[in-house]
């Protein structure tokens, strides 16, 4: 049971540390980019904005699962 | 970094960790956690205005990687959450409107933070109390049972005489909730449930899903787990209206969000994996520190008069 735990972290942490590459690279990427843009959308055009943000919130959040569960799959994979 | 919707300079790595301790509450308990989010927003200089609105947008994007986890576990009523969601956006109108009158009448913060505190311990003093009665009389009738997968999601409650009690209510129209495992409970039973959480949550701010969660397991006599996955769901719709609402009002710096929601995709999904572990009861025990932490918080602005 112990092992089988310590081996969950262990994948668990791998996980965390390509996920935090991910993100950081995330953030200077798209964020850096669509920061403007969503800055001129917000001032000029706010029922536009709205609905983008909330496509954008639930778009990023199918993205980042899938993205976490094909991590999980590639760690398992390389494990076992 | 800096956001340029709010005009804010605010650490990634705090939004990400704010993020992801959100997102483990918000699938584990099926909240939206603003009574912490908003806080913790304020703490780093955003206005209210946007701590409010951003905090909503980052809920919905939460609120959807736990419900898809949750409903991989088949912990998601969906047509329950679609009715609910018509109470609750109603109800959420309500306390709007109830707020602009104690605004004119010139005593709304005082007012909202004595209801809230009052709100926040009898939802704390009864969960503690349900669900402690309901473990010792588990332990007594089987002391070797074991909680482990689908078991766990026999769910058993002190209360359990009062919610039967509500499912015999006659009032047409009455419906079946097969998922749930409720066979007729009136519509309007539900309606007003969801009314009073959406009310609670106008009218206190945030998602209000201290309220409405155990409203549904002791009111509706939906199981705990079904009630977290389905009080997601039902977030995901009241969410999304209200961050719409807000960004239109330019409430919501939606960079911010998108950030935060990095560290609570993950957060949320160790939450939702975290139930399948747990008997409803003992998640019901968990969920109390929560609503007293928004006491806290309340009674903190009170004395201090700072809005943290």
């Amino acid at each position: 049971m112990k092992k089988e735990t310590a081996s969950t972290l262990r994948t668990f942490a791998i996980e965390l540390a390509i996920y935090a590459l991910l993100v950081v690279a995330y953030f200077f990427l798209v964020l850096h980019f669509l920061g403007q843009s969503l800055y001129q959308l917000e001032t000029r055009h706010r029922y536009a904005y709205a609905g983008v943000a909330i496509l954008l919130m639930i778009g990023q959040a199918v993205l980042l699962q899938n993205v976490t569960t094909l991590l999980l799959r590639f760690i398992r994979g390389r494990a076992g | 970094m800096f956001f340029p919707i709010s005009g804010a300079h605010i650490s990634p790595i705090y939004l990400v960790i704010v993020g992801f301790v959100i997102g483990i509450l918000g699938g584990f308990f099926g909240v939206g956690g603003s009574f912490i989010a908003g806080p913790a927003l304020r703490l780093v200089g955003l206005d209210w205005n946007f701590a409010v609105g951003t905090d909503l947008a980052h809920i919905v994007g939460k609120s959807v990687v736990a419900v898809r986890q949750h409903r991989a576990f088949g912990n998601v009523d969906l047509k329950l959450g679609l009715i609910m969601a018509i109470g609750t956006i109603a109800g959420a109108e309500a306390g709007a409107q109830l707020i602009q009158m104690l605004k004119r009448a010139g005593n709304v913060n005082f007012v909202v933070s004595i209801v809230s505190i009052v709100v926040y311990l009898s939802i704390s003093a009864f969960m503690m109390w349900e669900s402690r009665k309901t473990l010792k009389s588990q332990r007594r009738r089987s002391s070797t049972a074991k909680v482990k997968g689908l078991t766990a999601k026999k769910d058993k409650s002190a209360f359990s005489h009062v919610t039967r009690a509500i499912q015999r209510l006659k009032i047409w129209p009455m419906i079946a909730l097969p998922t749930s495992g409720v066979k007729g409970i009136s519509l309007w039973i539900i309606l007003v449930v969801a009314f009073v959480g959406g009310f609670f949550g106008g009218f206190l701010g945030g998602g209000a899903g201290y309220i409405r969660m155990p409203s549904m397991v002791y009111v509706l006599g939906i199981p705990t787990h079904l009630a977290v996955g389905t009080d997601l769901f039902e977030i995901i719709i009241s969410a999304s209206y209200g961050t719409f609402s807000h960004a239109v009002k330019g409430n919501v710096d939606i960079l911010i969000a998108l950030v935060m929601h990095t560290g609570a995709a993950i957060g949320a999904q160790i939450g939702a994996i975290s139930t399948q572990y747990f008997a409803g009861p003992k998640i019901r025990l968990a969920f109390v520190p929560l609503p007293l932490i928004g006491a806290v918080i309340v009674i903190y602005t009170l004395f201090t008069g700072h809005k943290l």
